[in-house]
């Protein structure tokens, strides 16, 4: 039997027991009491070779069901150049664990310099950070940044159309910090603002947002930042990365802090994960927004060089004072989003964005068409957008027909919210991966079951 | 050894109160700006606002340390010293010139709770 993953023997377990001066294992734990140890009965198989493991894991692989996916919900399959798997996996960034001589690392800083050059340039902020873990980790962090930087503050308002995963996130920061979260109601889809005046009360420490929000659209934000900085409010907005290629910027609408997942850009899908985060925020608040930020200098000989910079909010130098916990950030999915941005430049991703604008018109215009679903709202989207159907029954004949043409056809959106409300919800997005083949082939499936 | 002015009230969290036409003006004592070591940035406090005794005010960093100033009399926050905005290591410089924030309609009790020069001395040798 091989196990290569265990790199000591019997020999070297001895030199060490023998160097602190105990003769055996069971000598070393022998502080330990009878019910703390554990019985020979653990309930675990024995250990595999190598190529066994090897076997079973793609014997399960293959029997994922294979299909051409129109889903979405944060989570998009979108075309990736074959360079940033073949860059990313370079083993010096493939097996590089977070740097604690960080200045060590120049390549690695330098790629995330890169990273933070791109998301502010993308998102029109003055700082980002190198990365967070997703999207809804974000949202929690630019939560976390309001009620500090607001004195007295207790509540963040909180669109309810943003992702609800994004939610249950910033509801569990919430409830382990004390803090509290108030939402924005919504009206066709669309947040609600036209009681937001009444709703920013003294205890409010700011508004997070989302666009395209949790059902694909894009929501107007005219005069929001003005209303919530008024009242010493901070503003959020969370946007697909991709999305600000078509969309405005948060800068463009006067927030103050840009948040969102980078998935569409670069990172594949896999089971819905991992993603990457990204936060980038105004000057003003340059000493506040969290996590590991890379800044460019030279050395003592006057050459370019990066170093992890602003720290000082930190918990290893506040302690107890640190306004955030995050201590690591997403280095390898952050890498992938700026190979995939490399390669595309300005021009590729504004290209990406629109196909993928065209083929979602597309598909929604013609599946309008068809008696029993319709798209209930009138608001503007981007590549993904809400079929609700007439009734339960036709809804689960359509994604079965679709199902046996290979299609997934689109995230019910009950799944993720479990509210009755989203029961004949059906979220569907298209990429600028989907082929007109494809299109067509989604099209003619639902023609069979809406007639 | 670190300059204690006789004229000044002290706090023991180290920051020092001078009275001036109705306002109390605070700042760091030379005990910690010397602790503190090059001072980077002073994060100034929102004027218009009432800030507590002991309610941390304000935030120094250092190239070492990121330090909360404890407010050290209630009042509200009148003018702060936006010279420290470009730069900062003033306080380095002259840390009993160069003050933080003024207060008015302080806590005049609050006040007379501070240490005098000679008390402070004393705590300072006492740490």
């Amino acid at each position: 039997m091989v196990y290569p993953y265990i790199p000591h023997t019997d020999e070297d377990r001895k030199k060490m027991l023998d160097a602190i001066g105990v003769a055996s294992i069971e000598e070393l734990y022998e502080g330990l009491t009878e019910e703390l140890m554990l019985s020979d009965s653990v309930p675990i198989s024995h250990g595999r070779s190598e190529d066994e493991v090897l076997r079973m894991i793609t014997s399960i692989a293959q029997r994922n069901s294979k299909g051409i996916p129109f889903l979405g919900c944060g989570c998009y399959d979108h075309l990736i150049p074959s360079t940033v798997q073949a860059l990313a996996n370079l083993p010096s960034f493939v097996t590089a664990y977070t740097p604690y001589q960080a200045e060590m690392s120049q390549g690695l800083l330098q790629a995330i310099y890169e990273f933070q050059s791109m998301i502010c340039e993308i998102t029109g902020m003055d700082v980002s950070n190198a990365s967070l873990y997703d999207g809804a980790n974000a949202a929690s962090e630019a939560a976390s940044l309001m009620i500090h930087a607001k004195r007295k503050a207790t509540t963040v308002l909180v669109s309810s159309t943003i992702h609800p995963f994004a939610l249950q996130v910033l509801t569990t920061w919430a409830t382990g910090a004390g803090h509290r979260i108030r939402l924005v109601s919504e009206h066709l889809g669309v947040a609600d603002f036209s009681q937001l005046d009444a709703e920013i009360t003294d205890d409010v420490a700011g508004l997070i947002v989302q666009s395209p929000n949790r059902y694909g659209f894009l929501e107007d934000y005219s005069g929001i930042a003005q209303r919530l900085h008024e009242r010493g409010c901070l503003f959020a907005i969370s946007s697909d990365l991709l999305s600000l290629a078509m969309q405005k910027s948060p800068a463009e609408w006067d927030a103050d802090i840009a948040v969102g997942d980078t998935q569409a850009l670069g990172i594949p899908l896999g089971f819905g994960g991992p993603s990457c985060g990204y936060m980038a925020v105004t000057k003003a608040l340059m000493r506040k927004i969290p996590g590991r930020i890379v800044g460019a200098t030279v050395d003592a000989q006057g050459r370019k060089g990066y170093t992890l910079t602003l720290q000082a909010r930190e918990q290893h130098i506040k302690r107890e004072h640190a306004t955030s916990n995050v201590c690591s950030n997403q280095a390898l999915a952050a890498l992938m989003t700026t190979i995939h941005l490399s390669s595309l430049g300005w021009g590729g991703m504004v290209e990406a964005a629109q196909q993928s604008y065209v083929k979602a018109h597309y598909l929604a215009y013609h599946l309008a068409q068809l008696p029993g679903i319709s798209l209930i709202w009138d608001s503007p989207f981007w590549c993904e957008f809400p079929l609700v159907f007439s009734d339960a029954k036709r809804m689960r004949k359509f994604l079965q027909e679709l199902r046996n043409e290979d299609i997934f056809a689109g995230v019910r959106l009950s799944s993720l919210t479990r509210k009755p409300q989203d029961e004949l919800v059906l979220l569907v997005a298209v990429t600028e991966k989907r082929s007109r083949e494809e299109l067509e082939l989604y099209l003619a499936a639902a023609r069979r079951v809406m007639k | 050894m670190d300059s204690i002015p006789q004229e000044l009230k002290y706090s023991k969290d180290h920051e020092w109160v001078r009275l001036e036409n109705d306002k109390a003006f605070v700042g760091i004592t030379d005990h910690a700006q010397s602790e503190l070591g090059e001072i980077v940035f002073v994060e100034l406090p929102p004027i218009g606002e009432r800030f507590n005794k002991d309610e941390e005010i304000s935030t120094v960093e250092s190239v070492k340390a990121a330090s909360a100033i404890i407010n050290p009399i209630e009042g509200v926050v009148v003018e702060v010293n936006e010279d420290l905005d470009g730069s900062p290591e003033l306080v380095n410089t002259d840390c009993y010139k160069n003050y933080l924030y003024a207060l008015e309609s302080f806590s005049r009790s609050d006040y007379d709770e501070l240490l005098n020069a000679t008390d402070y001395g004393a705590y300072l040798e006492s740490l």
